[in-house]
């Protein structure tokens, strides 16, 4: 009993602003001016057929949805592509923009119930949607909870890429929740669906099942990414109010 | 050559030869798959292998039965004399369709109720996407007599936890039997990595589980590398060694934070949360990614530890240990959490060794398995630490085993990084070997231990293509353990249990 009293009289609070930022290793968005004659190999080195080369801008495109952020493009640009330390943004589907970092600085004071529902994921996702709880980024302090059944949620959380044997979980788990709903596809297998390619045992991402109204990119998106997607929901939600 | 004694056998005398190799259940079954080789002219059909653990001589043994053109598929099953073989031949006859005659339970495993009877995936005959639906009987197991009752949980759950489904058969609160159906994000991973190089195939096996990511990308170098007889440069080596173990003390620590979480002591789950978030980041620093993704590669590792890193790791070890320190006065201190862990989900020392169970599930009970010390691989051979067990093989034992583990490994991340600071070669050729695959031929396997327990890969190469690869993780036999472990317990206490084990769905499932 002595050490839980001690701890708890001297710990410190241990909850810190949300950032979106990662350290200096850290591989967070693509950035640079990938010259033409490098973009083919990239595009070519991409496991899950992110890199696009394009015809027009900067010559080429990432479709974070699907990217797994392991370093093969920038491997490939000779050093003309830097992997930056911000996270890519999660991305809505209405007006398909990237909500800024500002905006979602205005989101506290809502309350959102959410459904976490794992439809093939590796686990990475789920480990990092169970810290969004730990003391550190308290996801209750924002008025989100994480609820236990589908019936008394407002946002289904998928993680993983759906598999055959969890395509009728989910459709389920949708039909069941209340209207106004909301579906993030949390991480790159839900939201771009290419991590493994296909298989006889994938369905796909999420959105081939169910409607998705929010992606967040990651391979897993961290922790404060997923909490940025869920203050954008709350909004959302408000709207269709 | 591959790193086994293989003896090469028919079906009929393939239960004969592997009782022989599991020397009456001393040498525990490390693995047991199926194979394809219709396409291999000197087999023209297909083959199992059973691989056993030699623990006395340090060495895999394996036996493989063929089974040629136009022969039967049956085979009398290994299972009423090997029970750890149960959940591998009922795989095997999901995936490849061989049939083990007088196997007490050969209900479908791995593909569920929407997949049509006579569908084997892992037939080289079936294409990757193949997209074929019907259905198929899956029933559940459970106790039948008068009062007892089923309580159906999953496969999802109140937490945010993988998908299971659980058939609880109940007298009263007491738990009569459990039924597990897992194998519910089985994603066929062994299926998509084959024709694929080693590299190609690499993000995947990353990815086949997020905590155990590097003990399966390391099992998986560690026999590509067999095969194209590659050594490691040593700098890679000591770096592989050290974040599997930097891996294995995130892993245990939120173990400490987490089975707490099955009672409700919120003060060590607020600690046990905090640290474990500590350790994610440092694991961001070292690797760019929290869940150490992208610095294993075959050939060595993409990454260099420096000496700024090191003194990271080393602060980071301290808090840790601090943390750790409190955690465990925490649970000796209170009387009412003690009672909930002692006594609670015992799984006995012959059930562990007749399972051949591994990691901290076989420790915990007595049986003394650890990858670390049965096979040198990495660094372990050169570095000093001690083989934990407990005797009890409760909840309790398994959470004390993991409190004495991690000062085992902070010992070892200290070696480690003192190793890191005395080895001088640090420049990027000294990290990593280049190898040309296209020449690559050869099966072989890998191994390392997880947090969990010991890792096991299989790959098979044909022309610097996968062929075939197996992967069987550390929560594969320690699975059928829980359903054993609850047994005459209280079903509230499951929860705990199951946390106790910590075992993964995804590394089972692929």
């Amino acid at each position: 009993m002595f050490k839980v009293i001690e701890r708890l009289l001297g710990d410190k609070i241990a909850t810190e602003n949300i950032s979106l930022t990662g350290s200096a290793r850290f591989r967070g968005k693509i950035t640079g001016d990938c010259p033409e004659n490098l973009r083919t190999a990239c595009a070519k080195a991409c496991p899950v057929g992110a890199f696009k080369v394009t015809s027009d801008g900067q010559g080429y495109a990432i479709d974070y949805k699907k990217c797994l952020f392991c370093g093969k493009c920038v491997e490939k640009a000779m050093g003309s592509l830097q992997h930056s330390r911000d996270e890519a943004l999660p991305v809505i589907t209405e007006d398909a923009a990237e909500i800024t970092a500002e905006v979602i600085k205005q989101k506290l004071g809502r309350s959102l119930h959410v459904r976490h529902l794992d439809a093939g994921s590796c686990n990475a996702c789920d480990f990092e949607m169970g810290a969004m709880s730990n003391p550190v980024y308290d996801l209750h302090r924002y008025g989100v909870h994480v609820d236990a059944s589908p019936r008394h949620a407002d946002l289904l959380m998928v993680t993983g890429v759906v598999t055959r044997n969890l395509e009728q979980a989910l459709k389920m788990s949708y039909e069941a929740m209340p209207e106004p709903r909301l579906v993030m596809a949390c991480g790159a297998c839900a939201a771009g669906g290419e991590t493994y390619g296909a298989s006889y045992a994938i369905v796909g991402a999420a959105d081939k099942v169910v409607p998705v109204d929010i992606y967040i990119p990651g391979c897993p998106p961290r922790p404060s990414a997923m909490i940025a997607g869920v203050l954008a929901a709350a909004d959302m939600l408000a709207e269709r109010m | 050559m591959a790193d086994w004694s293989l003896k090469v056998v028919k079906p009929e005398n393939f239960r004969g030869t592997a009782n022989i190799l599991s020397n009456g259940g001393k040498n525990p079954l490390t693995a047991m798959f199926g194979r394809d080789e219709t396409e291999n002219p000197e087999v023209k059909g297909y083959a199992i292998y059973a691989v056993f653990e030699n623990l006395s001589e340090h060495k895999m043994e394996a036996v493989k039965a063929v089974f040629g053109e136009g022969e039967s598929l049956c085979y009398e099953s290994l299972t009423p004399v090997i029970p750890a073989a149960a959940w591998y031949e009922r795989e095997i006859q999901d995936m490849f369709g061989l049939v083990p005659q007088g196997h007490p339970d050969p209900r479908p495993l791995v593909l569920h109720d929407t997949f049509p009877e006579g569908f084997y995936p892992l037939r080289k005959t079936v294409a990757k996407a193949a997209d074929v639906h019907g259905t198929r009987r899956m029933d559940m197991s459970v106790a039948r007599g008068e009062g007892v009752y089923e309580v159906p949980v999953g496969p999802i759950h109140a937490g945010i936890i993988e998908p299971g489904h659980f058939r609880f058969s109940q007298a009263g609160e007491s738990m009569l039997q459990l039924d597990a159906r897992l194998f519910y994000t089985h994603r066929g991973l062994e299926k998509i990595m084959e024709g694929k190089t080693p590299e190609e195939a690499l993000p995947i096996v990353e990815r086949i589980c997020g905590a155990c990511s590097i003990a399966n990308t390391w099992s998986f170098c560690q026999a590509v590398e067999k095969i194209a007889g590659v050594k490691v440069p040593r700098r890679a080596e000591i770096i592989r060694t050290l974040l599997m173990e930097i891996e294995r003390i995130t892993n245990h620590v939120g173990d400490l934070g987490n089975i707490p979480a099955g009672v409700g002591f919120n003060p060590a789950i607020s600690l046990g949360g905090r640290t474990k978030e500590m350790l994610m980041r440092l694991q961001e620093r070292i690797a760019g990614n929290r869940f150490l993704r992208g610095v294993i590669v075959p050939g060595g590792v993409r990454q260099d530890i420096d000496s700024a890193l090191l003194n990271d790791i080393a602060d980071i070890m301290d808090k840790t240990k601090a943390n750790v320190s409190d955690l465990s006065e925490m649970f000796a201190q209170q009387a009412n959490f003690q009672n909930r862990v002692r006594t609670t989900g015992i799984v006995r020392k012959n059930t562990a060794v007749d399972l051949a169970m591994v990691g901290v599930g076989a420790r915990a009970s007595g049986f003394a398995h650890d990858s670390r010390k049965d096979f040198a691989y990495g660094l372990y051979p050169e570095l000093d630490f001690k083989l934990v067990t407990e005797k009890t093989g409760d909840v309790a034992a398994r959470l004390a085993l993991r409190i004495a583990e991690l000062k085992e490994s902070f010992g070892l991340v200290q070696q480690l990084c003192n190793l890191l600071k005395a080895d001088k070669s640090n420049d990027s050729s000294n990290l990593t070997v280049q190898i040309d695959w296209s020449t690559v031929s050869g099966e072989d396997w890998g191994l390392s231990e997880s947090a969990r327990g010991s890792n096991f890969q299989f790959v098979a190469l044909q022309d610097g293509q996968i062929d075939r690869i197996f992967v069987r993780s550390a929560s594969y036999p320690n699975w059928p353990a829980v359903t054993i472990a609850v047994q005459g317990d209280i079903i509230p206490d499951f929860p705990l249990i199951n946390k106790s084990f910590e075992l993964c769905y995804a590394c089972i499932d692929r």
